[in-house]
């Protein structure tokens, strides 16, 4: 079983902060096909959230596949995050480091690059979303 | 979706003191309610007319589509600083909520005192604050309520008690499914229990929506100062600051805004509130 945490400072609204917590505990191998998350009563009295906020997040996570509810019984992995995409971390950091000591060497500094990254990465993902 | 308070052109006035003007509101069930404002907003009288402890002056309040009735078992209520009777003990409380309410679950009740480690024959006086509160809970969430009213729970409480008393709350939502409105200053806190939030200032509502719609609806735009700032249909300007060079504005939109002229920040719960507040002072 495994146990969510929220950061308030994080910016990432608290849904989608227990879903990043699922995946990445299934990427861990923390979690397996056929373990029982938290009912939605353990998360709130854990965490003090909103209800609504932990059905959103296994809503969203049974759409995406990675999760089943079994009513009366709980909510349980249907899948694994297989960790194949750690095998694709390599050539994109690679691909990221390329482009970071292109930007130090058209004079950008730390600063400058962290903000270009966000700001981009935002614009990208809200123009999938 | 069912309403779990309506008000309409609602209006409270002691004397010659106004509490609360002209306060329009339709707070939709099922939610867990944050009620935030400044001291003197009318949070307070709001929740009381809610509950049927006062009577308007002007104007229509709806509770659960009834007018409120003061002892209502579908309205539970917990005032501010949570009080209890001192000389009482927590077993003498129970009783007294078995006696008083026919709806009253003496299982939940008897679950949720061991649950938090209270004392059946401790005099309630003698409870610390984090205590208290939580007994105020039981007592109340134990008539099996449709909707619970709280004004500002957790208030006097240091940051363990206000955590287990927010857990507790989030519990009780959970299994049983209540509507809750709840006033509060700590907005960090809110953010995390509630869904929906108020903003009250001067006893107007400045906002009111869906708390993950209000935080990817609002924005902090910074750049080169611009006096009438056209931003498009579908944009609200809630709050502006300029400096000779600088113009930062806070702004409502529900599409994303691409405009290179602008650094756009996003905001937390926190921020939103403050914007508003600050605006309606003016």
């Amino acid at each position: 079983m495994i146990e969510f945490h929220l950061d308030s400072r994080s910016g990432v609204a608290p849904y989608m902060q227990l879903i990043q917590q699922v995946r990445h505990a299934l990427r861990l191998g923390l979690l397996h096909e056929g373990d029982k998350l938290p009912t939605v009563k353990e998360v709130v009295g854990q965490v003090a959230i909103n209800p609504n906020t932990v059905s959103k997040a296994y809503r969203e996570l049974e759409y995406e596949g990675l999760v089943a509810a079994r009513p009366g019984l709980g909510t349980f992995v249907t899948r694994s995050l297989g960790s194949d995409s750690l095998g694709k971390h390599e050539p994109l950091r690679r691909g990221l480091e390329g482009w970071l000591s292109e930007a130090r060497e058209a004079g950008l500094d730390d600063e400058s690059i962290e903000a270009l990254f966000l700001s981009t990465f935002r614009a990208f993902s809200e123009a999938r979303a | 979706m069912t309403s779990a308070l309506i008000a309409d052109a609602l209006t409270k006035r002691y004397g010659r003191r106004t509490a609360l003007s002209d306060c329009t509101l339709d707070v939709p069930a099922g939610h867990v309610v944050g009620l935030v404002g400044p001291n003197g907003a009318g949070k307070s009288t709001l929740l009381q007319l809610a509950c049927g402890l006062l009577d308007p002056t002007a104007g229509r309040i709806e509770v659960l589509g009834e007018r409120p009735v003061s002892g209502s078992p579908r309205v539970g209520f917990v005032a501010q600083d949570t009080p209890v009777y001192p000389n009482l003990t927590v077993a003498e409380h129970l009783r007294m909520g078995a006696h008083l309410n026919t709806g009253w679950d003496a299982g939940l009740a008897e679950r949720r005192i061991a649950q938090v480690g209270l004392d059946p024959a401790q005099k309630a006086g003698k409870l610390s604050g984090g205590q208290r509160a939580q007994l105020a809970l039981t007592v109340a969430a134990a008539k099996r309520p449709e909707l619970l009213l709280l004004d500002e729970p957790v208030a006097a409480l240091d940051p363990l008690a206000r955590r287990n008393f927010l857990q507790s709350l989030m519990e009780l939502t959970a299994e049983q499914g209540m509507s809750i409105v709840m006033s509060s200053h700590l907005v960090a806190d809110l953010e995390r229990v509630c869904d929906y939030l108020i903003v009250l200032v001067a006893s107007r509502v400045r906002v009111a929506g869906d708390v993950d719609e209000l935080l990817a609806g609002h924005h902090r735009l910074v750049g080169a100062r611009r006096d009438r700032a056209d931003l498009g249909a579908g944009r609200a300007v809630v709050e502006q600051r300029h400096t000779d060079v600088q113009s930062t504005l806070v702004v409502r939109s529900t599409a994303p805004i691409d405009d290179p002229y602008w650094q756009v920040n996003r905001m937390d719960l926190e921020d939103i509130v403050l914007a508003y507040m600050s605006e309606g002072q003016r």
